[in-house]
C-alpha cells in the first residue's frame, strides 16, 4: 500500500510526455490537414475574432487615428449614455416586439403548414405546393420590399381589395403610418420564409418509422390519434431545437428589411437596436456609442440563447450543446 | 392494406386540399401580378386596374431598362461577385471542413467550437465595418468577397456529410500514398457531388442577393451589384432618372412599368434555375438538420 506519492507522480508524469509525444507525432503525419485548415482558420480569425476585440470600442472614446488600442477608456460611459437615452426603451420594445410577433405567428405557421402538407395524399400537389412555397425564399429582399411598398401604396393592390370588398372606404397609406408598420413586417415575413421554415419539419416527418401509423391504424386509431401520439412526439425535439434558436436571436431581428422598409415617420415603431446601430454608426460615424449599443445587442441575445438551451435541457432533455 | 377512410377524414382531407390550393395562389399570385404588370399598359398599371390578366401589352418598360447602362454595368459586377465570391467560399468552406471531419485530427473539437461561437456571438456591425476599413477593403470589390467568406453553418453541413465517406476509403489511399490534399481532390470531392451542388446554391443566390455589405462598403458606382441599382429603382424610386426627356405625367406612368420589368430582369435568372436545383437544396437542409 505504501507507495511513495513520488512515485505516481513521476509516473504520472511520464506517461504524460508519452501520451504528448505521441499526439504531436500524430499532428505531424497530419500537418497536411492542418495545413490545409489554415486559410479558413485565418478567415475567422481576421473576419470573425478581430471585430470582436474591435467591440473593446465600445468601452473606449474610438479615435479612427489612434485606433482601437490607441483610444482612450472611457468605462461604461457609451452605455450608461444609451441606457439613459430617451431611445433605450423604445428600440427595446420594438426589437422585442418584432421578433416575438415573427416568433408567434411564423414559427407554429410553418409547423402547421408543414403538417397539412404531411397530411396531403397527392404526392403530385404536395411537391407542387412545396416548389412553390419555398419560391419567395429566393427572390432578394430588395425585390420583395419592391414589390411590398407597390402592393401596399394608396392606389396598389392591397388597397384595391380592400376597397373593393368594403373593408375600408379610404385607401390607408400602410407604410407611412406607424401602427402598420408590424403587421406589415411579419405579413411579409411569412410569406417569405413559411414554405423555407417547414422544409426542417418535413424532413423531420418523414424520419419517423412508418411502422408506427401502420400499427397505431390496426389499434384503431384515427388520423388525429396518430398526429397526437406519434407524429408530434416524433418532431419534437426538431420544434424544441428550432424553438431553442428562436429564442436566442430574440433580439436579432431581420433589419435589413427594415431599413429598406421604415422611414423617419415610422420610426415609433420600426426603429429597432439594428438599424439604430447602422445610422448612428455607419452614417453619422458615432463609432464608440453605436458599438456598445451593438454589443449591448450580441450579449443580451447570447445570454438567451445560454438560458433557452439551459432550460430546454433541464426539462425535456434536447438542446443545442 | 386498404382502409377505408371516414367521413371526417374524406372531409378533412377535401379541406386541406382546398386550404393548401389556396395557400399556393398566395405564394405565387405576387409574382404573377409582377409579371403581368411589366407586359401592361402603363395607364392600366397607373389606374388600378390590373388585377390577373395583362391588360394591353407593351414592352417599353423593358426596352427602357435594358438601355439603362447602369442596369448593365450592375449586371456584370453581380457575375462577378457571384462567380469570385461563390468560389471563394466552396474553397474555404471545403478546407475547413474535411480536415475537421478526420476523427484522428488532434484538437478538432477546439476548433470547431471556436467556428461555432462565431455562430452565436459577433462583435458587431461596427467593429465588422471597421475591421474592413482597416483593412483597406472599403471600396473594392474584396469588400464583396473576404466578409463572409466562410458560413460556419455551411462549414458544420459540409463537414457532417464528409464524415459520412467511409474512413477505410481514406486509409487505403493514405496507404497507396496520396498526402491529404490529394485525397480530398480525387476521392472525396467527387463522393460529395450532392453536396458541393448545396453549397454552390446556397451561396450564389446569396451573393446574387445580397446588397447590405454593397451599401455600407461601396461609394464607386462601377462596382455596384445589381441589387444596389434595383434598390435605387424600386426603394428610392428613381426610376424617373430613366426618361429625361419626357413629360412629367408619362415618368409617373411609365416609372410605375419599369420598377416591374427591373424586378423580372431581376429575378428571372434565380427563378429560371431553381426548377433544376430544388432537389439539391432540400437535400442540403436536410444533411444541415441531421445532428451529429
Amino acid at each position: 500500500m505504501a507507495v511513495p506519492v513520488n512515485a505516481i507522480k513521476a509516473k504520472s508524469r511520464k506517461q504524460r510526455t508519452k501520451r504528448s509525444s505521441v499526439s504531436l507525432k500524430r499532428m505531424m503525419a497530419n500537418r497536411y490537414l492542418y495545413l490545409m485548415l489554415l486559410p479558413t482558420v485565418l478567415y475567422f480569425l481576421i473576419f470573425e475574432y478581430k471585430p470582436m476585440y474591435g467591440a473593446v470600442i465600445a468601452f473606449k472614446d474610438f479615435n479612427p487615428f489612434a485606433g482601437v488600442a490607441g483610444s482612450p477608456w472611457v468605462g461604461f460611459k457609451n452605455f450608461e449614455k444609451f441606457f439613459e437615452s430617451y431611445y433605450f426603451f423604445r428600440l427595446l420594445k420594438n426589437t422585442f416586439l418584432m421578433s416575438f410577433y415573427s416568433l408567434l405567428f411564423i414559427f407554429p405557421a410553418s409547423l402547421a403548414f408543414a403538417l397539412l402538407l404531411n397530411e396531403l395524399r397527392i404526392k403530385k400537389l404536395k411537391s407542387f405546393l412545396q416548389t412553390v412555397s419555398y419560391l419567395p425564399h429566393f427572390i432578394s429582399l430588395i425585390v420583395i420590399c419592391g414589390m411590398i411598398i407597390d402592393f401596399t401604396k394608396p392606389g396598389g393592390i392591397i388597397n384595391s381589395l380592400l376597397l373593393g370588398i368594403g373593408i375600408i372606404s379610404e385607401p390607408i397609406q400602410f407604410l407611412i403610418q406607424p401602427e402598420w408598420f408590424r403587421t406589415i413586417y411579419v405579413g411579409s415575413g411569412m410569406w417569405q420564409s413559411l414554405g423555407w421554415n417547414s422544409i426542417i419539419y418535413l424532413a423531420a416527418l418523414s424520419g419517423i418509422n412508418p411502422s408506427l401509423y401502420e400499427a397505431a391504424v390496426v389499434d384503431g386509431a384515427g388520423r388525429w390519434k396518430q398526429l397526437t401520439h406519434i407524429t408530434l412526439p416524433g418532431i419534437l425535439p426538431t420544434v424544441l431545437i428550432l424553438l431553442i434558436l428562436n429564442v436566442g436571436t430574440l433580439l436579432n431581428v431581420g433589419w435589413d428589411k427594415i431599413i429598406l422598409l421604415y422611414n423617419p415617420g415610422t420610426y415609433v415603431t420600426a426603429d429597432v437596436i439594428s438599424t439604430f446601430v447602422y445610422r448612428r454608426g455607419v452614417m453619422e460615424a458615432d463609432y464608440s456609442f453605436s458599438a456598445a449599443v451593438g454589443l449591448f445587442n450580441s450579449v443580451i441575445n447570447f445570454t438567451l440563447l445560454v438560458l433557452a438551451n439551459r432550460i430546454s435541457r433541464k426539462t425535456t432533455e434536447s438542446s443545442l450543446w | 392494406m386498404v382502409i377505408k377512410r371516414s367521413i371526417p377524414e374524406v372531409i378533412f382531407d377535401s379541406c386541406n386540399v382546398l386550404f393548401l390550393i389556396l395557400c399556393s395562389f398566395l405564394f405565387l399570385y405576387p409574382m404573377w401580378y409582377v409579371l403581368v404588370s411589366s407586359f401592361s399598359d402603363a395607364h392600366a398599371i397607373a389606374a388600378g386596374e390590373i388585377s390577373f390578366w395583362p391588360k394591353g401589352f407593351n414592352v417599353d418598360a423593358y426596352k427602357l431598362v435594358f438601355e439603362d447602362q447602369r442596369i448593365w454595368t450592375a449586371y456584370g459586377n453581380t457575375v462577378i461577385y457571384v462567380i469570385a465570391g461563390t468560389f471563394i467560399n466552396l474553397v474555404l468552406t471545403t478546407l475547413g471542413a474535411y480536415p475537421l471531419s478526420r476523427k484522428n485530427l488532434e484538437g478538432r473539437s477546439l476548433i470547431m467550437a471556436f467556428i461555432v461561437f462565431t455562430m452565436f456571438f459577433s462583435g458587431g456591425l461596427i467593429p465588422a465595418y471597421l475591421n474592413v476599413r482597416e483593412l483597406g477593403l472599403y471600396d473594392t470589390r474584396w469588400a464583396l468577397l473576404l466578409p463572409g467568406a466562410v458560413s460556419a453553418f455551411n462549414l458544420i453541413v459540409m463537414r457532417t456529410f464528409f464524415q459520412s465517406i467511409p474512413e477505410s476509403l481514406v486509409e487505403s489511399a493514405k496507404i497507396d500514398g496520396a498526402h491529404d490534399f490529394r485525397i480530398l481532390l480525387r476521392i472525396v470531392l467527387p463522393l460529395s457531388m450532392p453536396v458541393l451542388a448545396v453549397m454552390t446554391l446556397f451561396y450564389a443566390v446569396g451573393h446574387w442577393n445580397s446588397w447590405f455589405s454593397a451599401m455600407i462598403y461601396l461609394q464607386d458606382r462601377n462596382l455596384f451589384p445589381l441589387q444596389l441599382i434595383l434598390r435605387e429603382i424600386l426603394i428610392q424610386s428613381s426610376a424617373q432618372n430613366m426618361l429625361a426627356g419626357v413629360t412629367q405625367d408619362e415618368v409617373f406612368r411609365i416609372s410605375e412599368s419599369i420598377k416591374f420589368a427591373t424586378i423580372i430582369i431581376a429575378t428571372v435568372p434565380i427563378l429560371m434555375i431553381y426548377p433544376f436545383l430544388q432537389k439539391y437544396f432540400v437535400k442540403g437542409v436536410m444533411i444541415g438538420a441531421l445532428k451529429e
